[in-house]
Formats: structure tokens, C-alpha cells, sequence
């Protein structure tokens, strides 16, 4: 099947899907949501059935609506983490390569010293000092993954520095806004889109961890993450709620990871020289 | 009948055809109909150039095939024994022990983690030829025999303690070891510079005579086929052009295409020296005492000093390392020279590329070796061309584009290429475009990295011609970095030698390369191989004589 | 070589003196006072001075710092604000707890997925390759917590065939310690299986490509001693990295299965300490996390270097 002159593969197409649900239920959560997500509508851990397809929760809440608006919650915090991490890390890379020297070392020993520690702890070093709140989960999550990015962006970015069209620009005397712009970035994006692709999902399931751990979204309000902390009481009850939360993550993690699968697999084909 | 036939032979390979398969079902044929013979002791040598499918033709002999390609048509027909329905096994003793390879690149081809003996005597011991005592001492022999230095210590060293030239006659040894009937040389000294080539080339000749094996020895240089080969097939896109005895195809060839293929070759060797223009004028571009090295490393060009006259060409020449391409990234301001002067049109230029001005830029212009990363692959035709001019003259679009199109009408390609991007040309179109680009900018000076050396033999000339006529029209200059001596006969009028970041020799192409010569340009020019069958031995006689 | 070993070595050391600094810094020096912070809703001037004073805050940072770092390389970690017991007696005990789970999962995970992976690669693009390709990929995609609570639902409520609380005491014997703790180690390894399976696919796979191995088919070598004779050797140093890294996440990324199966180890203790805004357990569990990573890849860094013949071998 070709789509936009690439071929789709069937985990591909099956990513997408779920993708474009995922972010389709997240967005539309407020019109699609068939209940109020804060309030008690019954008894605790009352069963799936018709009316609330996901059951009730630990205080007798819609299950299955407050799923919708958790999904917003998550998907939210994760996308503008990621971006966070792609508008400096990508920058920061660039620079490093095309500017070399000082700039380079300075930036990639600071890189070395930030990733000589775990991310979840450092994560958790500066929550201690500072509390968590949706602003510093996006601005913790989104300046460590921008390290992660920057080594990416960086090797990208030098691969493409070494071929020699990017020298005869040098040459030419063109400025480096137009050798980032014209030169390198166009055989940047592909790469660099797959890694925007598993740096979403590395957030996702990061923002996720942060709230199970009742050190991210913090209540009334629930993603994901939080709402299998709040259930996960029903476990030893013999009951699955908290794992509708922990399979949708799974389930957007694994589509975007299919998705991402594919793009690489875009990359590494050659484009036809006389292959 | 096939009965008797296959009593002489030692091979016989009828109708092979052997197809590329991609993962999306589309299939390429690589190999089509292609049949041939080999008796005992004799060497085949087939020859084409790049994609003519000869290297998969020399590993179909051991019924391999790269991943992705696989042989579909055919039958190879090895001592009597039908290789293609060889199980696993029977493959597995035939490699190595029966049928051995010598492959391009030596330094990938030898494992860094083990020891020389380790890999040489495998073969041997896998195959149950000897023991482990014995191999060694047939390992040292060999050793000996291809001239490599201490043979008996030389075995306990690793891949990267030893030279190119060294480890690729290491190879040899590991292909004979095993005594085996047939020897395929794919490309053995493709990768080396010419004046180690030419003993290794010696090497190798002697182990085959010596020894009576067959060989497959394939290359794309007739010079070095015909050294070595009694009959020569010559191959191209797949298909077999023509086969005939070595003497028959380098002195009568019937077909056009190797009418072709030779005349080139000769072309390279005698052709007549272009004189230089007067040097009365003051050069357009002139190097003076120029030193420069990388970082704090050892000097990489020492002292040089050339000058460049309007509509000249000037040639540099030596083999690797000898400091040609530094010299060029120098005088554009890649790598800033540490001493010296570097003047164009008389005035001094900045060291370094940042400083130097849109004007100092536009004059200078350069064309790079491998045309593939020279082209961004995300832009048409019509921007790389127009880039240049849109950028040192601000010209409109319409104005940008109607000179792209002259340029490519300079450049002999057909305009509805404007809108293609690099990958749906070939390599010389690729060559082309880099051209056009450099003479969008109006340059007073081109400087040519090695243009030529990626490219197969007839394009490469078609590349030369162009760019002679080019410098006739327009009057540039061509700085002309090469290891290939054939392409400085053919293209400059003058010529710097280079050897280890010094220049041994510099003036009138005519002059450096008659009698008398400096001694480094004498074993240079002696070891590009000729195309009579007798220059090899020539050259040794020669040699042997002077060390005596 | 030896000199490529010790700068590695001072590498590692400048390495974590740096990330002690950065700890410090971000736990100390951050917006909001600490004093503060420690007292919420309480706080009145007088006691947050009197905390202040007590915790040494109005002295400079850099002589703070100093005499932080000199008090923890003698192993003293001051006091927890929580409990106010010496930080090194409440993490010990942790600390042993979560190298236990970690060795546990190591021991298992490390062979089986160098294994897998190795498989995987020899009989690339078969049945099995793609199989354990599509596990794997699930796996790697799923929470550590939607494992552990599936894993309890179904092993331990339903099949009631493990605890779904590990908590392990001393009176414990070792073999009741292996038991108690099987469904956290599970967990673990289904994650870490996954990742270093992957990784050593690749490596393994980039080796099997290389043109020396292609020589070997070439020489009439057998898949069998190619695969252990040409392509381990050269495929060990990225092996080596990648046990290296998932040996690190065992031990650091154990946290949320620790949180799910309540096993007290050192992950738990310190989102606790996180929660509590408890700064000495908190620092002195970042420190520790941070000697163990540094130090597991200083380890790969040296194997790798020893295993390369270029550096054992110098021309």
C-alpha cells in the first residue's frame, strides 16, 4: 500500500491506527466522554457493564470516561516535553557540529555529566527540591531528554558535515544559517523524526512512571500513570482496573514504536543510487 | 560429448545467470548468459568495468552469492562435479581447499582479532590438508615466496601491524595454502598505490607459474590483465562483450566496446604533451613555501611551492599520503597553512575560508572525487546548478534558470533534467552537475580533486575531454590533484611531484617526465603498468639490474 | 594501553565529582528554601530559622559542598530529617535488599538474552527471529508496572502460585528469599531481556556482515566456528556495553517494580525521601545510584578496551 509515495507496511498502518485513536480519543475527551470524570456515580469497583464500559473506580467514578481525559493529561505533557527536547537539543547539536571545537567539547562534556546519572533519578533529585507540577515535569522530562537529543542531533548532523556538498557550500562562502537550513537539515529529518517518534514514547512511559510513583500529575487531576496507582488497590481484589490505564499505555507505546520501526526502515533504504 | 570435454577442463560455466533480488520482489539481473572455460594452469582474465557483474561471477565459482543476489540460471561445471547441486557440505570443502579467493581490500578481509598464522593455517586445518606443524611451515614458505619481510616471525603479527601491500600478499597465502586448483582474484590490487602494485602484481605472477594453478583474475585495468592473463573475457552490464586469447583482444579486438576499452588505455600512454602557456604573465594562482599540518601532528606539506598561469593546467601527483589533497584543502582555506603564502592574481589570501571575501570565494572553485556526496541528494538540478549564480551575481529566477540551462548544454545533458535530483543520475552525469556548478561562479580557477579516480575508464575520459574543452573555451585554470600519471599526461602542462608532503619534482609536464628524471618521478612513471604483456617482466629486469 | 586505562579511570573520578556537584547544587541551591520546604504549613520565622541553623544553611554553599563530599567519602551521609537517624543505617539494609533483586535478575537475564540475541542473529529474518523480534517489541513498549500488576493478577491472585508483596526478612532462608522475590526478579527480566536481546541482535549482525566473515564462508569455515571464532571476538566490546547498561537499569531502574511488589529497597526509599523532601537520603541515594552507573560503565569501558586486539596488539 503506498501512502504519499511510501510504501506501508501492515505494523505501519496498525501504528497509525492506533495512534490517531489514542490522540483522536485524547483530543475529543471532552465531547466523547460519556461522564462527568470527577464524579462518584456508584459503588467502588462496580463492574463493567453497558452504561460504564470500563467499570467504576476505587470511589465510584467512570472508568472509562476518566481514561479519555486522563489521555489528554499524558499525551499532552509528553508531546510538549518531546518538543521541549527537539527545539534545544537539536539546536545545541547542530552547533556542536558545524561550530566545532570549544563549542563541542564544552556541550558534549556537559552531556556526558548529565547522562553519567540515571534520567529517572536525576528526574527525581530535582522534583525533590523543587515539587512536581505539570510545568516542571515538562521542563525536567523535556531539558534531560534534550541531552539524549542532542547526542542524536549531534552524530546526525556530523555524518552530514563531513560529505563534501556541505563543504562546497563552505566554499561557496554561504552563511551557517543556510547550510543548517538548505544543506543539512533536509538529510537530517528523517533520522530525526524517528527519534522524535521514540523520544515521545520514552516520555510517555516516563511521565507515566513519574505519576504511578505519586511524584508526577498529582491529584484531582489523573493520567494514565496515576489513575493505576489510585486502583491499584484492586489488584489483590482479584480485579483488572488498574490495567485498562497500564494497557493503554502500552498500547499507544507499542503503535508509536511500530510507526518508528517503519521511518527507520525508510532511512536506511537508499534512495535509488544505482542500488 | 560433455563427457570427454570435462576431462581437460578444469571448469566449465555454461549460460550463468545470476539475479539481485530486492525485498519488495523487484528483480535485477547481474549476470545474463554468461559461459566459459578454464583448463588447468591457465588464467582468465575478465575484465569490465564497474556493474559489468564480474566479481559476482568470480564468487559464483565457489557457489556463493552476496545477500540479496542469487544464482538462477546455469550450470558450473568444477572437476566433473555439478556445483550448484553441492549440498552445504560439499560447498563447505570445496571453498578454501579447491577453489580459494583473494578479495579487494585485504585490511577488511582479515579478522583484526586473530594473528596472521590463525588465518592462514585455518584454512589448511579445516579442510584436513595438513597438520598444525606442517601448515606452519608451508605458512612460512609461502611466506617467502611472495617476498614478504621475515617470513618466519611475519605470521605471529596482526592484521593491523602489517602494510596494504603486505597483508594483501598475506592473502595470497591464505588462498594457497590449501593447494587448491583454481585461484580468484577479484580486484587483488585495485587498492594499492601504483608502486606497490607493481610488486605485488610480481608476487602474485610468480605463484601462479610456480604453482601451475588456474585463476580467475579479475579487474577493470587491461594493463594489469594483460600482464597476467592467456585469455581475456571482457564483460559488460552482465553480458560477455567478447572472449579471445590475451593477445587477441589487447592487439585485434573485434567488438567496438573493446576497440574502445584499449584505445583509451593507449590513449593514456602515449599521448602528446600539452606545452605551457608563457610564463612571462604573473600566475593567476601561486603557492609560496607553504607548511601545514593537522593539529600539532607532523608537517603533511613541507615547503611547497607552485604557481599556476591563466588558462593553464598544473598537475599534482603522488600517491597516498603524500600530501596532494592538503595542499588543495590549503589554498582554499579548509586547513589554514601554518607558513607561507598562498597568492591569487598576486595578492595574498586569507589563511582561513571565514575570512576570505565572496569575491576571493567566487574565484576559486572546486570539483570533488566522489560526485555521489558532492550532490545533495534532496535538491534538483536546477538548484545546485542556480545556487551559484543566484548567489554571487543576484540574478532573478528567470535569469538564474536560463544559465542553468546554457550550463547544462555546456555539459552535454539533456535539459528536461533540470528538475531530477542526484540519485536518478548516473556517476559521470553526476561529475557533470559538479562541473556546471563550479562554472556557474565564472572562476578563474578550478581545482580538481581527483575527478576522475571514481569514475570507470570511458567515462572517465569523456569527464577529460570536457573539461579541456571547457578550459579552451572559458580560459580556467585547472589545479589538477591525481594519483593517475595517465590522466597528467593527458590533461597538464605542468607538473608537481609530491612524495611524504614534499615536492621532488616541478615544471613543464614534458620536462619532468623525459630523461632526466628525478629518481622518486623514474619509479613512479616505471610503474604504471603498460598494456604489452611483457612490461611487468621488463620492469623487473630493469630494476634488478639497477639494485645490482 | 595502560595509559588509556587510567585516563578512563580519572575520567570515571572527574565524572562523578562533577555529578556530586550537580546534586548537591540542585538539591541545596534550587528556588524554594529548603527550610521551608521541610516545615510547609508550620513554618513561622523562628523555627525556620531554627532549622536553618541546624542544617548549617547560612553558611556559604562551597564550604557546605566541601564538607559534604568529605563527610560522605567517610561514610558518613549525615542524618534523615524524617527519622533522624544516620542516612547510612536506614540505607544498608535497602541497599543490600536491591542489589539482591538485581543480581537475582542478572544472573538470569544476562545469559539468556546474550543467548537469544545471538540466535537470533545467526537465524536472521527466520520464524524464531521475528517472533522473538514482535515479544520483544511489546515488551520494551510495556510499563514495568503493567507487567508486575498482570504478573500478580494472574500468578499470584488467580493461580495463587507466588506473594504478590515481596518483602524478604532476615529469618528468611535463601532459597524463601528466591521464592519471595520471583515475581519482582520476572518482571525485571522481561524488560531487560528485551532490550539486551535486541542490542546484541544488532551488534552480532553488524559483525556477521563485515567482509572477514564473508572471507571465512569463503575459506570453507563452518556457520558454527564462524559465528564463535570470527564474529564473537569482534562482536564482544558492544556485548559487553550493552550487559553494562542494563546491569545499570537493574540496579537504578528497579524503582517502579519495587513500588509495585512494596519490596524495600533502595528505589523506594528514595521516592519516599522524594515525597517526604527528605534532602540528606535524597542526595545520598543519588549518589549511590550515580557510583553504581558511572562505575558499571567504567567496567565496559575497560573490558572493551582489553578486548580490542588493535590496543592489546600496538604496532
Amino acid at each position: 500500500m503506498n501512502v504519499l509515495g511510501y510504501r506501508l507496511t501492515l505494523t505501519a498502518l496498525i501504528g497509525w491506527l492506533i495512534i490517531l485513536v489514542c490522540v483522536g480519543s485524547a483530543v475529543l475527551a471532552p465531547w466523547i466522554a460519556p461522564h462527568d470524570p470527577n464524579a462518584p456515580l456508584g459503588q467502588r469497583w462496580e463492574a463493567p457493564s453497558a452504561e460504564h464500559w470500563f467499570g467504576l473506580d476505587q470511589i465510584g467514578r467512570d472508568m472509562f470516561s476518566r481514561m479519555l481525559y486522563g489521555g489528554r493529561i499524558s499525551i499532552t505533557l509528553a508531546f510538549l516535553a518531546t518538543c521541549l527536547a527537539f527545539a534545544v537539543g537539536v539546536v545545541a547539536g547542530f552547533a556542536a557540529a558545524l561550530l566545532g571545537r570549544w563549542v563541542d567539547v564544552a556541550l558534549s562534556r556537559i552531556a556526558d555529566v548529565i547522562l553519567s546519572m540515571p534520567i529517572l533519578m536525576s528526574a527525581l533529585i530535582v522534583i525533590s527540591a523543587v515539587g512536581s507540577s505539570a510545568a516542571v515535569l515538562i521542563l525536567t522530562i523535556g531539558l534531560l531528554y534534550a541531552v539524549i537529543v542532542f547526542r542524536v542531533a549531534r552524530a546526525v548532523a556530523m555524518n552530514i558535515v563531513v560529505l563534501e556538498y556541505v563543504e562546497a557550500a563552505r566554499l561557496r562562502g554561504e552563511g551557517l544559517f543556510w547550510v543548517i537550513l538548505r544543506e543539512i537539515l533536509p538529510n537530517a529529518l528523517p533520522p530525526l523524526a524517528a527519534e522524535f517518534g521514540l523520544r515521545f514514547s520514552f516520555a510517555f512511559l516516563f511521565v507515566a512512571s513519574l505519576s504511578f510513583l505519586g511524584l508526577g500529575v498529582q491529584p484531582p487531576d489523573a493520567d494514565w500513570g496515576s489513575m493505576v496507582k489510585e486502583s491499584a488497590l484492586a489488584i489483590p481484589a482479584g480485579l483488572a482496573a488498574p490495567l485498562y490505564p497500564a494497557a493503554a499505555i502500552a498500547l499507544l507505546t507499542i503503535g508509536v514504536n511500530m510507526v518508528v520501526d517503519w521511518l527507520l526502515s525508510l532511512h536506511s533504504r537508499p534512495h535509488g543510487d544505482n542500488a | 560429448m560433455a563427457e570427454t570435454a570435462t576431462k581437460t577442463q578444469l571448469l566449465d560455466v555454461r549460460n550463468l545467470r545470476i539475479e539481485a533480488v530486492a525485498e519488495s520482489g523487484a528483480r535485477v539481473t547481474l549476470v545474463d548468459d554468461v559461459s566459459f572455460t578454464l583448463n588447468p594452469g591457465e588464467v582468465l582474465g575478465l575484465i569490465g568495468e564497474s556493474g559489468a557483474g564480474k566479481s559476482t561471477i568470480g564468487l559464483s565459482t565457489l557457489v556463493y552469492a552476496r545477500s540479496g543476489c542469487q544464482i538462477t540460471g546455469g550450470q558450473i561445471v568444477f572437476r566433473g562435479h555439478v556445483l550448484r547441486e553441492l549440498g552445504i557440505e560439499a560447498r563447505q570443502s570445496l571453498r578454501g581447499a579447491k577453489v580459494a579467493y583473494i578479495a579487494q581490500s585485504a585490511a577488511a578481509a582479515f579478522n583484526p582479532a586473530h594473528t596472521l598464522y590463525d588465518q592462514v593455517c585455518e584454512v589448511a586445518l579445516q579442510h584436513g590438508v595438513m597438520n598444525a606443524s606442517q601448515a606452519r611451515v608451508e605458512a612460512v614458505r609461502l611466506f617467502r615466496e611472495l617476498d614478504l619481510p621475515n617470513p618466519e616471525t611475519f605470521g605471529n603479527r596482526y592484521p593491523h601491524q602489517v602494510s596494504g601491500g603486505q597483508l594483501q600478499r598475506a592473502m595470497a597465502a591464505m588462498a594457497m595454502i590449501a593447494k587448491p586448483d583454481l585461484l580468484v582474484f577479484d580486484e587483488p590490487t585495485t587498492a594499492l598505490d601504483v608502486t606497490t602494485q607493481v610488486e605485488v602484481l610480481a608476487s602474485f605472477k610468480k605463484l601462479i607459474r610456480d604453482h601451475g594453478t588456474a585463476a580467475l583474475y579479475i579487474t577493470h585495468d587491461l594493463a594489469v590483465v594483460a600482464q597476467v592473463a592467456d585469455r581475456i573475457m571482457v564483460l559488460r552490464h552482465g553480458k560477455m562483450v567478447e572472449e579471445g586469447a590475451a593477445t587477441q583482444i589487447l592487439q585485434q579486438p573485434r567488438m567496438d566496446y573493446t576497440r574502445m576499452l584499449v584505445a583509451e588505455r593507449v590513449a593514456a600512454q602515449a599521448s602528446t604533451f600539452v606545452a605551457p602557456h608563457g610564463s612571462s604573465a604573473q600566475p593567476i594562482l601561486a603557492t609560496r613555501d607553504v607548511v601545514a599540518s593537522y593539529r600539532s601532528g607532523p608537517r603533511v606539506i613541507d615547503n611547497v611551492s607552485i604557481e599556476l598561469m591563466r588558462g593553464d593546467t598544473l598537475a599534482v601527483v603522488g600517491e597516498s599520503g603524500s600530501g596532494k589533497s592538503t595542499l588543495a584543502r590549503v589554498i582554499v582555506g579548509l586547513l589554514p597553512r601554518q607558513e607561507g603564502d598562498v597568492l591569487f592574481n598576486g595578492e595574498s589570501l586569507p589563511p582561513r575560508l571565514e575570512s576570505r571575501s565572496k569575491e576571493q570565494h567566487r574565484r576559486i572553485q572546486m570539483i570533488y572525487q566522489m560526485p555521489d556526496v558532492a550532490l545533495n541528494p534532496r535538491q534538483t538540478l536546477l538548484d545546485i546548478i542556480g545556487r551559484p549564480i543566484a548567489f554571487y551575481f543576484n540574478k532573478s529566477r528567470r535569469e538564474v534558470r536560463a544559465r542553468v540551462e546554457e550550463l547544462m548544454r555546456q555539459i552535454d545533458l539533456p535539459l528536461d533534467y533540470i528538475s531530477r535530483r542526484p540519485g536518478e543520475l548516473s556517476g559521470g552525469q553526476k561529475q557533470r552537475v559538479c562541473i556546471a556548478r563550479a562554472l556557474a561562479a565564472e572562476p578563474d580557477v578550478i581545482i580538481c580533486d581527483e575527478v576522475t579516480s571514481a569514475l570507470d575508464p570511458l567515462v572517465a575520459d569523456e569527464i577529460l575531454r570536457l573539461l579541456r574543452r571547457i578550459q579552451d573555451q572559458t580560459g580556467v585554470g585547472y589545479l589538477f590533484i591525481t594519483h593517475d600519471l595517465g590522466t597528467v599526461r593527458r590533461i597538464a602542462n605542468k607538473v608537481a611531484v609530491m612524495y611524504k608532503g614534499q615536492m621532488v619534482a616541478y615544471g613543464a609536464t614534458q620536462q619532468v617526465f623525459n630523461p632526466p628524471y628525478h629518481p622518486y618521478t623514474e619509479l613512479l612513471l616505471s610503474s604504471v603498468p603498460e598494456i604489452r604483456s611483457d612490461w611487468l617482466d621488463e620492469v623487473l629486469r630493469k630494476r634488478r639490474k639497477v639494485v645490482r | 594501553m595502560l595509559k588509556l586505562l587510567v585516563q578512563r579511570l580519572a575520567l570515571g573520578m572527574a565524572t562523578l565529582l562533577a555529578v556530586s556537584v550537580l546534586i548537591f547544587w540542585v538539591t541545596e541551591l534550587l528556588p524554594g528554601d529548603l527550610a521551608s520546604n521541610i516545615l510547609g504549613q508550620s513554618a513561622t520565622p523562628e523555627n525556620i530559622a531554627a532549622i536553618r541553623a541546624e542544617l548549617g544553611l547560612d553558611r556559604p554553599a562551597v564550604e557546605r559542598y566541601t564538607e559534604w563530599l568529605g563527610d560522605a567519602v567517610q561514610g558518613d551521609l549525615g542524618k534523615s530529617l524524617a527519622n533522624k537517624r544516620p542516612v547510612i543505617d536506614v540505607i544498608g539494609p535497602r541497599l543490600v535488599n536491591t542489589l539482591f533483586l538485581a543480581i537475582y535478575a542478572a544472573v538470569i537475564a544476562v545469559p539468556l538474552s546474550v543467548l537469544l540475541g545471538i540466535l537470533a542473529a545467526i537465524y536472521r529474518n527466520s520464524v524464531f527471529d521475528k517472533g522473538v523480534n514482535i515479544v520483544s517489541l511489546a515488551a520494551i513498549s510495556m510499563p514495568e508496572f503493567f507487567i508486575g500488576y498482570f504478573l500478580i493478577l494472574f500468578m499470584s491472585v488467580q493461580l495463587k502460585w507466588f506473594p504478590a508483596i515481596a518483602t524478604i526478612k532476615p529469618e528468611q532462608g535463601f532459597f524463601q528469599h528466591l521464592y519471595v522475590t520471583f515475581l519482582p526478579m520476572l518482571t525485571l527480566i522481561l524488560v531487560v531481556i528485551a532490550h539486551m536481546m535486541r542490542m546484541t541482535r544488532t551488534s552480532v549482525l553488524s559483525v556477521m556482515s563485515s567482509p572477514y566473515v564473508e572471507m571465512a564462508v569463503l575459506k570453507g569455515i563452518p556457520k558454527g566456528r564462524i559465528v564463535v571464532h570470527h564474529a564473537l571476538p569482534n562482536a564482544l566490546a558492544p556485548i559487553i556495553n550493552v550487559i553494562a547498561i542494563n546491569l545499570a537499569y537493574l540496579i537504578v531502574g528497579v524503582v517502579v517494580v519495587e513500588a509495585v511488589f512494596t519490596f524495600n529497597g533502595l528505589g523506594r526509599l528514595m521516592v519516599d525521601a522524594v515525597a517526604k523532601r527528605d534532602i540528606p537520603v535524597v542526595q545520598a541515594c543519588g549518589l549511590i545510584f550515580a557510583i553504581v552507573f558511572i562505575g558499571l560503565n567504567l567496567i565496559a569501558d575497560v573490558l572493551s578496551i582489553l578486548s580490542n586486539p588493535r590496543l592489546r596488539h600496538p604496532r
